[in-house]
């Protein structure tokens, strides 16, 4: 198509504002102002957040009376946070893995073999990820708590596996249908053995789309709330769990060392966003198919 | 592949491959155990659960619920707060995604809409118990302006939980409208504006028609988002009392009371009015024109 | 709205030129079009055919120049206020609204009554030949029926400008023999002026009253068909209008319009239209495949070996390798074998003569 996205902008936007009526002028500043103060509003949040754990002392004023970096160092140790960043840690990357090594060849298959039942599987594999996570959280936690599995790393391991798996499956259909079959057959006529041809010449293929597929999967995890909460003992906390008791138990603790905690949160999560970001467009943290074709 | 096998086991090997089942169909294979295990099978096994209460008759726990205003209300006051955020952030999004479909960076944008949703509902809780607060900065600015003269109370109350959910809720509900609106062909809007079409004629007898099943879907996922919320319900609302949400009565059951299978009976109950409004509204989408909002070739 | 403009006699470009970014696709279009003409914008893949007709119709802003119809600059009003019609290159039919429906869009914008519009579209439907297809979606239509119900939901209208981007591109060869008619029957039925994009100069020279040829967003020669397809006013041109072969050689004498060559030793007449070119200076000889004719080893013309040969019914068509390693492309009675040494020549009055050297 020659005239792209691009033009309509133009023609709708552009085409002299002078003679564009007062009404459409009014309705634009009107839209452009309810999106400015949505992100003020956001940022501000965000802003007071931070100031707030750099804070020595701040009530009833705009800003603190001073700044320090002490309620980093109590909130280090009053929530234990290396025991809690290295759950975090073992928890985010092995499910990670497992959801790349169980999400990526059933992908494979959905996206290549047409049999009996597929219709079937695909709503398995949609429903997770239109039920929220609270609605099968209690019955999930029930099922691990009888079987001994609730309360330990390997359940919240498991629990977490329920959205993410599904959620790899449904990026990387799109990926690999997009990868011309006849690649494979033809490595297959050249004599590649199946080991071969999946490390030579699959995985090279699937990688982009699997980097896309698995960081976002990370950055889901680590701020997955609900599934750990129900799932966790006293030993298998995430750091989003650590940080609702603390926001829970306020009062007990200095707000500012809430604060800290919830900085170091935000920290650790838009690392791996920006990371993330550099492979995915935004918009593909909240929808699926359409973009997976831009790699 | 060995010559030996025999014919019987050729044949149905040969059957199964014809209907598509050969090795690599047999990948699905964890996935799908994995899914029966811990998404279906729990489910099965809460409805089965849920019937069998601490005490009394098989609809013991549904016969609670129904007669226990504690428990009754829950579904009415997270109604109350799902649907009119659902519906807010919703008509918020539709013409700030038609704005934005027109920008040539939209990145910028984008990223910072999704912070808050990467960020997630605990973290906004926490920005918005400092923020919102008596002392905070809403307030204050408010104040200065002198649109009011004493602190306005947004926190352990309806308007804490509403705004959490605007907050978290309205990025997800603009980025889903945001890819449906950027799937129209905008030749077809152009081909309507040679025929004469205004702006206003435009919208509505060609975006919102073909909008309509995506905005569909939108609602869906976000009033579902919104009917499960928790943990702002729990910092920022007053979870006793008129923020007490169904997930709260769900969560205590189970871990305060110990009562896994009240938990189960509330849990299934709230999936059913999920599937319910879902259901319902898809089914009035399936009124409308659903095939691909392309103009043109192929 | 439309009433004012509906009744103009030229619609007149002035200096219109567009911009992407820092790249400027078109330039400086200038061109005055009476009621009743058909005019065909002719050029390759990419020279600026699509933008110049957006800019008419008002679907992109220009970067400069003006459009006027008459004494009125148009290029101010937004696309819903020129009343022209258009025919988009990928049809752009709204696919939730049926044929009969996407038909009607227009008279509905401008508030025609049921009872004027319906007889209106039953006819639209008729010309194209619709009329069993009316309650379909689009969906369910293939290309060629798609881009027949474009056309209709153009001309339904009756605009004074009819704007058509290469319409029948994907229409097979004799359904696209018919349509031409049509749109040529459509043309003179509403009395107004169509603008028509192809980069398929047969279309072209077939369907236009005159041809604009559009190359690099720029205007190389306006004329009728036969001006344009005898006379090319430069190589460009005449390279677009099928002359394939380009010799190049050394001006070695010059009466009037007849110019002679020598092209590597051999001597080649030819005719110029342009300027006159001096003797002893570059010059570039066109000629038509058609025109090339084999006339066998050891005759008068081109020495060239055969490199390729293929049978195209009546005659045969060859590729050979000329003089100085040039390319060139020829008719023949007979099969050549490939590899076998020929001799090309061509009339004197089917050699076209440029200045300048090939390139
Ligand atoms: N929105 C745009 N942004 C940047 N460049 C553009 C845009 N639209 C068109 N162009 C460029 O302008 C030039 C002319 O494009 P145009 O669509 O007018 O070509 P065309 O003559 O219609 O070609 P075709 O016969 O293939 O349809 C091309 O080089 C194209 O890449
Ligand atoms: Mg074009």
């Amino acid at each position: 198509m020659a005239i792209s996205a691009f033009a309509v902008s133009d023609a709708t936007a552009a085409p002299s504002m002078a003679a564009k009526p007062l009404s459409h002028r009014l309705w634009v500043t009107a839209v452009w102002t309810l999106i400015g103060f949505f992100l003020i509003n956001l940022i501000a949040m965000i802003a007071a957040v931070i100031t707030s754990s750099f804070a020595s002392r701040w009530l009833r004023s705009w800003l603190p009376e001073g700044a320090t970096t002490k309620w980093y160092f109590s909130a280090w140790s009053e929530f234990q946070l290396d025991d809690v960043l290295v759950v975090t840690f073992q928890v985010v990357f092995a499910v990670t893995a497992l959801s790349g090594l169980i999400g990526v060849p059933a992908a494979y298959a959905m996206a290549r073999r047409e049999f009996p039942g597929k219709k079937l599987i695909m709503l398995l594999f949609l429903l997770p990820m239109l039920v929220p996570p609270i609605t099968y959280g209690i019955p999930l936690a029930t099922v691990l708590y009888r079987s001994g599995l609730g309360g330990t790393m390997a359940g919240v391991i498991l629990a977490n596996l329920v959205p993410t798996v599904p959620f790899v499956i449904l990026v990387m259909i799109p990926f690999i249908e997009q990868i011309d079959p006849k690649i494979e057959a033809a490595a297959r006529v050249f004599g590649a053995s199946t080991l071969r041809l999946f490390t030579s010449v699959l995985l090279p293929l699937l990688l982009p789309g699997m980097l896309a597929a698995l960081l976002l999967v990370l950055v889901r995890t680590i701020a997955m709330f609900e599934l750990t909460f129900l799932v966790a003992g006293p030993t298998s906390q995430t750091l989003v769990v650590a940080l609702y008791y603390a926001v829970f138990a306020a009062g007990v603790r200095a707000v500012q060392s809430i604060d800290a905690m919830a900085v170091i949160y935000m920290a650790v999560t838009v690392v791996w966003l920006i990371i993330a970001l550099r492979f995915v467009n935004p918009a593909q943290i909240v929808t699926r198919a359409k973009q997976t074709k831009a790699h | 592949m060995s010559i030996a096998v025999d014919d019987e086991h050729i044949s149905t090997r040969m059957r199964l491959r014809a209907r598509g089942w050969d090795g690599v169909t047999l990948l699905i294979l964890p996935a799908v155990a994995l899914m029966l295990g811990l998404f279906i099978y729990p489910f099965l096994y809460g409805f089965w659960l849920s019937f069998q209460p601490k005490a009394g008759s098989l609809f013991a726990n549904y016969a609670r619920f129904f007669a226990d205003p504690y428990l009754y209300e829950t579904v009415a006051k997270t109604l109350w707060i799902a649907v009119p955020v659902t519906l807010l952030n919703l008509l918020a999004a539709i013409p700030v995604a038609f704005r934005v479909r027109l920008m040539q960076r939209q990145r910028w944008l984008t990223t910072l809409l999704v912070l808050p949703i990467t960020l997630g509902t605990v973290l906004v809780a926490e920005g918005l118990l400092n923020y919102l607060g008596p002392q905070g900065w809403l307030n204050r600015t408010l104040m200065l302006f002198g649109i009011i003269s004493s602190p306005v109370k947004l926190l352990h109350n309806y308007w804490g939980v509403f705004l959490s959910l605007v907050i978290t809720g309205f990025p997800f509900t603009f980025l889903l409208t945001l890819s449906y609106v950027t799937g129209i062909d905008p030749a077809l809007e152009q081909a309507a504006a040679t025929l004469g079409a205004k702006a206003a004629s435009r919208f509505r007898h060609i975006f919102l028609p073909l909008l309509v099943p995506g905005l569909a879907i939108t609602f869906c996922l976000s009033f579902v988002q919104a009917f499960s919320v928790f943990p702002s319900a729990v910092l920022l609302g007053a979870p006793a009392g008129p923020t007490r949400v169904i997930s709260i009565a769900a969560y205590q059951a189970a871990f305060e009371e110990y009562d896994y299978s009240l938990a189960s009976a509330i849990a299934m109950i709230m999936g059913f009015i999920q599937l319910a409004i879902v259901g319902g509204v898809l089914a009035l989408r399936g009124l409308f024109y659903r095939g691909p909002a392309g103009g043109g070739k192929g | 709205m439309t009433n004012n403009l509906n009744s103009f006699k030229t619609l007149r470009l002035q200096g219109v030129g567009r911009n992407f970014g820092a790249l400027n696709v078109l330039k400086d279009l200038t061109l005055e079009v009476r009621r009743g003409e058909f005019i065909a914008l002719l050029g390759p893949s990419g020279c600026g055919k699509s933008t110049a007709l957006n800019c008419i119709a008002g679907l992109l802003p220009t970067t400069r120049g003006s459009i006027w119809l008459d004494e009125r600059r148009i290029d101010t009003l937004g696309a819903e206020d020129r009343g022209f019609g258009m025919v988009f290159q990928n049809y752009a039919l709204f696919p939730h609204m049926t044929v009969r429906q996407n038909i009607g869009f227009g008279l509905k914008m401008r508030g025609v009554a049921k009872a004027e519009a319906e007889p209106r579209i039953d006819k639209a439907l008729a010309t194209v030949r619709l009329e069993s297809q009316a309650a379909k979606l689009p969906g369910q239509l293939s290309g060629g029926q798609q881009q027949r119900v474009a056309i209709a939901r153009a001309i339904v209208v009756e605009p004074p400008l009819v704007l058509m981007d290469e319409p029948l591109s994907n229409l097979d060869a004799k359904l696209r023999l018919e349509m031409r008619q049509e749109i040529r029957r459509i043309h003179a039925g509403l009395g107004s002026v169509t603008l028509y994009v192809t980069h398929d100069q047969d279309e072209a020279l077939s369907l236009a009253d005159r041809i604009v040829v559009l190359r690099d967003g720029e205007i190389r020669q306006v004329g009728t068909p036969e001006d344009l397809y005898a006379r090319p006013a430069t190589l460009d041109v005449a390279d677009f209008m099928g002359f394939r072969n380009r010799i190049a050689g050394v001006v070695t004498a010059q009466s009037g319009a007849t110019v002679t060559l020598d092209v590597g030793g051999v001597a080649l007449t030819g005719m110029t239209h342009g300027a006159v070119v001096g003797v002893g200076g570059n010059a570039v000889a066109a000629i038509r495949p058609d025109d090339m004719v084999a006339v066998g080893d050891g005759g008068d013309g081109l020495p060239a070996i055969v490199e390729a040969i293929e049978y195209r019914g009546r005659d045969y068509f060859g590729q050979a390798r000329g003089p100085g390693d040039s390319e060139l492309f020829f008719r023949s009675g007979v099969k050549l074998g490939i590899g076998a040494p020929v001799r090309l020549g061509a009339e004197p009055g089917k050699v076209l003569v440029f200045t300048g050297s090939s390139t």
